[in-house]
């Protein structure tokens, strides 16, 4: 099981608590949004943890005053990306 | 290949040339028409079997992923079985093209909606019965409903009209317009197939992939991969377009056709043509030599058709000017739900139009670069990496008219040695 910090873009604000209490995994952009470091893709929205990571990663999820953090398990391997369907 | 709407014209021998599917009926076929064609379609009879044809056919997505269609089918259905309380999914014919260079779905529906109908209710038959919809742009709806008024079966399906923006097509979108009435992608923590429209499992499907899964039905695996390649089979719709005088047209084409051939049969000569847009807003920019069409393939000889939209650049034109003026469109058309696509789409753009406009700066085209990195992979939908998947190609292909602009002249490209 990995756990998995997902980012919901509608409802972040790019204030950056986040970064504050996650600085080894989230780094900040241009207007203050949150960047997963070393990642790309759509990692960069569901982004796998370090265990190390998890317990601060459970804080931010709990103090983000958007709510826009959220914490899932996912079973190995990781699942399959969302394709833009249309 | 085939017109649309011109299939009585005798076809000159050509190897990529492809009898219609799709559109074999002939223009504005009504019922009765559709069945001389095609043949009756038992929607019940039919749903037994035809997740395996499926799989075994290798049908992809034609609005745009080329996501296996039985994988996602089948997702759907496991879903609806999932739970306590099985709940009964959803199928929506997604027919909203927000792509300003694509016709096809539009063209389809028009034509053959009865075929586009037939698939829509065999996937809702296949999944025990699932709610139907049919999305489409206000213009496609009174042919639409006509359809749906002249055929026994229907009377469940609803129709709802889909606005015209680019992002409207997208599939969640399409679940929340449904929902809300607001065509705006959702973030998702959970996939449309476990949790879409009111909490059901939800399977949104192009209508040209609905239309093929009705021919699969119909005719069987074997029959769709007769045409196309063992890795693309089948057949595939295209909106190609082109400078004047060139007339947009819609062709079927075999799976992993070559874009050359393509272009000559849409009346152009793929010599003189600096760059093709493949795939539309969110495709690419390539050279029209040597590129096959196909979802999968080695990088520099294949490109992804994308929702199948095909357009050539006037060789005279700027592909910077041309590249900057669709990144300017896809900006606006961001939903500006997302901070990364909101701030990062338009910093983008301002970036590329100064290039466009002359502005003699080397640090511009590291910057644009830059951004396009920043923003990938960060919003509820894919609009961020589409839009810096065309940039990057765009810094590509025009790789000789950005060290031009940034030195301070313009060459249009086709004056340069491709
Ligand atoms: S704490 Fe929440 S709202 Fe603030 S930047 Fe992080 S995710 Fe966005
Ligand atoms: S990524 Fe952009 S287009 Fe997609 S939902 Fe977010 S703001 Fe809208």
């Amino acid at each position: 099981m990995t756990a998995i910090l997902h980012i919901d873009w509608t409802s972040c604000d790019g204030r950056g608590l986040c970064t504050e209490l996650l600085p080894g995994v989230l780094d900040r952009d241009d207007w203050g949004y949150p960047v997963a470091r070393g990642k790309s893709g759509r990692e960069r929205t569901d982004i796998p943890l370090r265990d190390a990571d998890r317990e601060a990663a459970q804080e931010a999820v709990s103090l983000c005053p958007k709510l826009a953090l959220s914490l899932q398990e996912r079973m190995e391997p990781a699942r399959e990306s969302r394709k833009p369907g249309r | 290949m085939s017109h649309a709407g011109d299939t009585s014209q005798p076809a000159p021998p050509d190897a990529a040339r492809q009898e219609p599917r799709l559109l074999a009926a002939g223009p504005d076929a009504g019922w009765d028409q559709h069945l001389d064609t095609f043949g009756p379609l038992d929607a019940d009879a039919a749903a037994p079997g035809l997740l395996d044809a499926l799989a075994a056919s290798g049908l992809t997505g034609r609005g745009g992923a080329a996501f296996e269609t039985w994988r996602k089918v089948t997702a759907t259905a496991e879903s609806g079985r999932k739970g306590l309380f099985a709940a009964r999914p959803v199928v929506i014919a997604n027919g909203a093209e927000g792509e300003p260079l694509s016709f096809k779905d539009r063209t389809l529906l028009s034509h053959a909606p009865h075929l586009v109908i037939d698939g829509l209710l065999t996937l809702a038959a296949a999944l025990g019965g699932a709610g139907t919809y049919v999305y489409a742009p206000a213009a496609g709806l009174p042919r639409v409903r006509q359809a749906l008024a002249g055929r026994p079966g229907t009377k469940r399906v609803r129709v709802v009209e889909a606005p015209e923006t680019f992002i409207s097509g997208e599939s969640s979108a399409v679940v929340n317009m449904i929902a809300t009435g607001n065509a705006v992608p959702v973030d998702q923590r959970r996939r449309l197939s476990e949790s879409g429209l009111n909490g059901r499992p939800t399977l949104v499907v192009n209508v040209e992939t609905l239309a093929q899964v009705a021919l699969i039905a119909r005719y069987g695996a074997q029959w769709f991969r007769q045409a196309g390649t063992a890795t693309d089979p089948g057949t595939r719709l295209v909106s190609v377009s082109g400078p004047a005088p060139v007339r947009d047209v819609v062709l079927e084409v075999p799976g992993g056709v070559e874009l050359s051939a393509v272009l000559k049969e849409a009346g152009m000569d793929p010599a003189p043509l600096s760059a093709v847009l493949v795939g539309g807003y969110h495709g690419r920019w390539v050279r029209p030599a040597a590129h096959v069409l196909s979802p999968e393939g080695p990088v520099g000889g294949t490109v992804r058709p994308g929702a199948g939209v095909i357009h050539a650049l006037d060789p005279h034109a700027c592909g910077i000017g041309a590249t900057a003026r669709i990144l300017t469109y896809l900006a606006n058309e961001s939903a500006r739900q997302c901070g990364p696509c909101m701030f990062g789409l338009p910093a983008m753009a301002s970036v590329l139009n100064r290039i466009a406009g002359g502005e003699r700066n080397p640090r511009l085209a590291s910057e644009l670069d830059r951004l396009g990195r920043l923003v990938s992979g960060r919003g509820a939908c894919r609009h961020p990496e589409g839009t810096t998947g065309l940039v990057s190609s765009a810094l590509e292909v025009f790789a000789a008219d950005f060290r031009a602009h940034l030195a301070g002249y313009c060459v249009p490209l086709g004056g340069v040695a491709a």
